[in-house]
């Protein structure tokens, strides 16, 4: 049971990881094939998957319903919702549209998933400025350094701005240029070197914790 | 008799004085099998010329079998199509800097096929005159290792010697120091602070898939956190948008909760799965965060649009938030919002740090030296740079290739 469950994944992380690192310096075709069909199997796989996370979901609304827990006219919701949506997408045989005239599987689709997805980014806009306005009161030194900084790239980046002060676009330009590209560069090259410290301690087996369980088991 | 002198002007001197000089066919030329690909191409190289201008036109004609009639299959300016620095390494450079470089792939027009070979000459253009050149043949070939990478190579294998000899110095002296992370001494307030209340806490993976590496680093961060929760019985709640890192997830709860003695407190249904849809599982946690109001939201690993639309409605909450990202674009927005940010690499070293393990302390020193070496490379490389612009050389660039990455 060991061996299923820490030997042989360890030893697949060990091959894969490592096959898949040389991959990198191998142009030939077979490599490029190699690739292609584990990103094929890769999508297989979450497919199957997909399964799983469809049992869960049901599992977990059904359990809220049956009890009876605060909110569990949401899990209704969604069960009637999912359930009305698979049927009428069965009865459309999947598709949006037949003869250019629009089924009703695409009206849900229009009419429904794309107006509530079109409203959740659009509250973005509002999150924004209350996360602005947060982070811009000058509280403390760094504060006062990002307010300011933020007042000048919007001063840049506005025609309102560059009309009243034309200046700030050069400003504007030094701190996203000089300044802004020197941190991000900084974090990305944290990150590239902590990315490739962890694939390789995960490839080495040094890292086993994402296996569940301690490093002695 | 100014007639006849006219005549014999323009016959003779005249003609002489008004031709263009005349067209000399292009020097070096030659055929070869394209280097470090995957085949089903050629690579065509000859010598720059001073003559090159745009007006000059190089064409291409090839032939498929020695029976067939030569065809065009490309024409250039004969001013362009140079080899500049960054193309290829000085190691691998299958022409002369400065010289024509062009790479004919296979195509519809023109399809070529690996292990077969192919003749192909030049056209010279220009005006009325033309002139060919020798007719060269080439095989293409797939390469089996790229050797424009051969330096990516070499830091790839010292990066890992340093962080196994990192990991071996950590064993015989586990005393690292580390620096503090406020974001990850938090961790234990946060657990305090959900038990006190009675509320339960929230842990999101991201957006990425399990071949993510911060979706990884979430996961065996989760481990930890999960431990903490163990011991305090509080409720972990851990909804996804995948369903494999769902199914992970479980077994690194389910295997924490039994290290800490309490495998009787893992409930299944604590890591659930919502859906893939950005904005659907966004409308769902913002949901859970405003119904059950928990005290305390964990938003580790990769995120994209949704990330102010979480930590903005969990902030609103007013529950103690922790985020850790390597997504770059996204740490304003978790900067602004959230109480702690793991920025970058520390989302990485985290299990490191909560666990104090010395295997996996030592692989952070390894990553400093790593550091250390880029930035010396930085300032090295800068440094060679800017004296070969002021001395215009290009010697340099034997030493600076040494640190690019080609393709």
């Amino acid at each position: 049971m060991i061996f299923l469950k820490r030997q042989l994944p360890l030893a697949i992380t060990f091959f894969m990881g490592t096959a898949f690192a040389l991959q990198y310096y191998i142009p030939h075709p077979v490599s490029e094939d190699a690739i292609t069909n584990v990103s094929k199997w890769m999508q297989i796989i979450s497919g199957f998957a997909l399964l799983l996370g469809i049992a869960s979901l049901f599992h977990v609304h059904a359990v809220k319903i049956q009890r009876q827990v605060p909110g569990w006219g949401y899990s209704l919701v969604l069960y009637v919702a999912m359930l009305g949506t698979i049927a009428v997408g069965f009865w459309a045989h999947g598709e949006t549209k037949v003869n250019g005239a629009q089924t009703g599987f695409g009206w849900m689709y229009d009419y429904t998933m794309v107006p509530l997805q079109g409203t959740m980014f659009s509250i973005l806009a509002f999150f924004i400025a209350s996360a602005a306005y947060r982070a811009f009161r000058a509280r403390s030194r760094e504060a006062s350094v990002l307010l300011a900084a933020a007042v000048m790239v919007m001063m840049g980046r506005v025609p309102l701005g560059q009309f009243l002060a034309p200046w700030t676009w050069d400003v504007t330009q030094w701190l996203l240029n000089v300044l802004n590209s020197a941190v991000r560069r900084a974090i990305l090259i944290g990150v590239s070197m902590g990315s490739v410290a962890l694939s390789l301690k995960i490839i080495l087996g040094i890292e086993r914790s994402y296996l569940g369980g301690g490093k002695d088991q | 008799m100014i007639v006849a002198s006219i005549l014999l002007l323009l016959l003779t001197g005249g003609a002489a004085l008004a031709a263009p000089p005349s067209l000399v066919p292009p020097e070096g030329f030659r055929v070869l099998d394209t280097p470090n690909d995957a085949g089903k191409s050629l690579s065509l190289v000859w010598k720059a010329s001073p003559a090159d201008n745009k007006d000059r036109k190089v064409e291409v004609w090839a032939v498929e079998s020695p029976s067939a009639d030569f065809k065009k299959v490309a024409e250039y300016p004969a001013n362009t199509r140079y080899v500049k620095p960054g193309d290829f390494p000085w190691w691998s450079r299958p022409v002369g800097q400065g010289d024509h470089y062009v790479k004919l792939s296979s195509s519809k027009a023109f399809p070529i096929e690996d292990g077969r070979s192919y003749a192909v000459k030049l056209l010279v253009r220009e005006g009325d005159q033309e002139v060919w050149s020798d007719v060269s043949q080439a095989a293409s070939y797939p390469d089996r290792f790229n050797t424009a990478q051969v330096n990516n190579l070499i830091f790839a294998l010292a990066f890992t010697g340093i962080l196994l000899a990192s990991i071996a110095a950590a064993r015989r002296n586990p005393h690292v120091h580390l620096r503090r992370i406020a974001g990850l001494d938090a961790v234990e307030e946060a657990i305090g602070r959900s038990t006190e209340m009675g509320r339960p806490i929230l842990y999101l993976t991201g957006s990425g898939g399990m071949s993510d590496v911060s979706t990884i680093a979430a996961t065996v961060i989760l481990g930890e956190v999960a431990k903490k929760v163990a011991h305090y019985d509080t409720t972990l709640k851990v909804p996804h948008r995948d369903p494999i890192v769902m199914a992970v997830c479980q077994e690194v709860m389910k295997e924490a909760y039994v290290q800490a003695g309490r495998p009787d407190a893992y409930k299944e249904d604590s890591n659930f799965f919502i859906t893939d849809d950005q904005f659907s599982y966004t409308a769902a946690v913002d949901g859970i965060m405003l119904r059950e109001k928990p005290a305390a939201n964990f938003f580790m690993g990769s995120y994209f649009a949704e990330s102010l639309l979480l930590t903005e409605t969990g902030a609103g909450t007013g529950a103690i938030q922790i985020a850790g990202t390597d997504s770059d674009h996204q740490l304003p927005f978790f900067v602004t919002t959230c109480d702690y940010t793991l920025i970058g690499e520390e989302l990485y070293a985290a299990s490191a740090y909560l666990s104090r393990e010395p295997v996996l302390v030592g692989t952070l020193r390894g990553q400093d030296f790593g550091k250390a070496f880029i930035m010396g490379v930085l300032v090295f490389g800068t440094a060679l740079a800017t004296v070969g612009v002021v001395v215009q050389t290009e010697i340099f660039h034997y030493v600076l290739d040494l640190f690019k990455d080609f393709k």
